[in-house]
């Protein structure tokens, strides 16, 4: 993996807006514009935002009873997803870890599912190899773009007036400037937004019209995190990996009914046992007293001094106005309320396990 | 009165055998907005290339390193709860510590503001 770092279809107009680029996860992509990193998470917060997330990987799936095969590979309901709309998700392996979380929406003709950047080599061939009978194609050819924050209905909807119609969780093909894009009303920031999938030579005209808006400024991936953290989101790789499962990781919601019930996906063994039983962990929010931000890797301690869990996600919240942070305490430790200590530079800090998400989410739905 | 620069992107202004010292506007610039100050108390000696403080910004800790040796006399307390003046103004109203100098000739090692400017490109 010593390749030069990727471009995305917006590099040109990243460089020239004053984006900061970085290499993330093997692409060359803006931490942050001009603007600044708690300018630019204010502005989602606030209007709108427009972030590039087409490192993400796009891939279709076409076959029949693809839901159904997915639900092997996947502990949700697949089946019954409906036609225009999407679900969040992610893969288990064996020993009920998270191998990728992911978002997949039911296309019509195909589904359409998007997998983290990071990810995309280990996903498209495990899919490949787990779905039987279904062509697996990883789209390189468009653009993912996503418009977060109240506003966003209105910066896309002045495009296509049929992205209004979408709900939470809905998706459809909509015409923006003459162009066919999939909309899909969803994001990772806690705010309503739309993702909105476009063919890679149109992605800076649509982009431009986006941002021509006047509430709408391009934020980079400095901001995307603070944002997520904020809306409790989990960061693969941070907050979850092949070592923490679903119900460690309060995700036991995106599990539905069926499958707690039926087993019968990778790891189901764990998993359903951690459902009924508890787990010896669980992940917490955590608000710490002082301004020091406490960021991942930090040591978790009780008021006692014994190590109880460790910092996975951490920062400094702009909504908030002060650090937030994300965790792993051992069990009976997680209730909001609880007191702690973080370990900051060899020093004790005192903070509170507090109840996700430490902003409200404004989900249209 | 005079001023020096480091290579950590430090400044310090010398009067008589008291310093100030402070980051540079690059510095903060290329921080980013900051959110925490950890500072060291009146009283704490220190010597050159120890870390004397931290700076948090929304994207990362960075450590301050003592430019020369010397005692910390005053402590800039206004950062404890405005940590943003750093980046309105990290050379002026913003500066970290009033230092008392231990060995005046190590400011010699350190640059000019021509020679930073040279530095920082």
């Amino acid at each position: 993996m010593t390749d030069a770092p990727k471009r995305t279809p917006l590099f040109d107009l990243h460089v020239e807006l004053g984006g900061k680029m970085v290499d993330f996860a093997g692409w060359e992509m803006p931490v942050q514009y001009p603007m600044g990193i708690m300018g630019e998470h204010n502005q989602c917060r606030e209007k709108a935002a427009l972030f590039d997330v087409s490192h993400m990987g796009q891939v279709m799936l076409k076959g029949e009873n693809v839901g159904e095969k997915l639900e092997a590979i996947c502990p949700q309901v697949f089946s019954s997803l409906k036609e225009g709309k999407a679900r969040y998700g992610f893969f288990t392996n064996d020993a009920g870890g998270i191998m990728d979380d992911l978002i997949v929406s039911n296309a019509g003709d195909h589904f359409f599912v998007v997998v983290n950047a990071a990810l995309r080599h280990q996903d498209i061939p495990h899919m490949k190899a787990s779905l039987e009978g279904v062509e697996v194609t990883e789209i390189f050819d468009r653009a993912l773009i996503a418009v977060q924050g109240p506003s966003a209905e209105d910066v896309v909807g002045g495009l296509c007036p049929a992205a209004r119609d979408l709900k939470f969780m809905e998706t459809a093909i909509g015409d923006i400037d003459g162009v066919a894009c999939r909309i899909s009303r969803l994001g990772y920031t806690g705010e309503d937004g739309f993702e909105i999938s476009i063919p890679k030579d149109k992605a800076i005209g649509i982009a431009r019209a986006f941002l021509a808006h006047e509430d709408c400024e391009p934020a980079g991936l400095g901001a995307r995190d603070s944002l997520r953290l904020e809306a409790g989101l989990c960061l693969y790789g941070n907050d979850i990996d092949q070592t923490t499962s679903p119900v460690e990781a309060n995700l036991s919601w995106a599990i539905q009914k069926r499958r707690r019930e039926e087993g019968g996906f990778p790891g189901s063994a764990r998993i359903q046992k951690e459902l009924a039983e508890g787990t010896m962990r669980k992940l917490v929010g955590i608000r710490p007293e002082g301004r020091a931000p406490a960021r991942q890797g930090v040591e978790i301690q009780n008021l006692g001094g014994d190590t109880i869990g460790q910092i996975t996600s951490g920062g400094f919240g702009p909504t908030v106005g002060g650090p937030v942070a994300m965790g792993y305490v051992s069990a009976g430790h997680d209730r909001p309320g609880e007191k702690v200590n973080l370990i900051i530079r060899g020093k004790a800090q005192p903070a509170e396990v507090v109840a996700l998400p430490f902003v409200t989410q404004n989900y249209k739905r | 009165m005079a001023t020096y620069y480091s290579e950590e992107h430090e400044w310090i202004t010398v009067e008589g055998d008291i310093a100030t010292l402070g980051i540079t506007q690059h510095a903060a610039d290329q921080l980013g907005d900051v959110v925490f100050v950890e500072q060291k108390e009146t009283g704490d000696e220190f010597g050159k290339g120890d870390e004397i403080g931290v700076i948090e910004s929304v994207k990362a800790a960075s450590e301050i390193y003592a430019p020369v040796d010397g005692e910390v006399v005053e402590v800039n307390e206004e950062l404890a709860d405005n940590p943003g003046a750093l980046n309105d103004s990290p050379e002026g109203d913003a500066w970290i510590y009033k230092i008392k100098l231990a060995d005046a000739s190590q400011l010699e090692e350190l640059m000019d503001l021509d020679g930073y400017k040279a530095f920082i490109g």
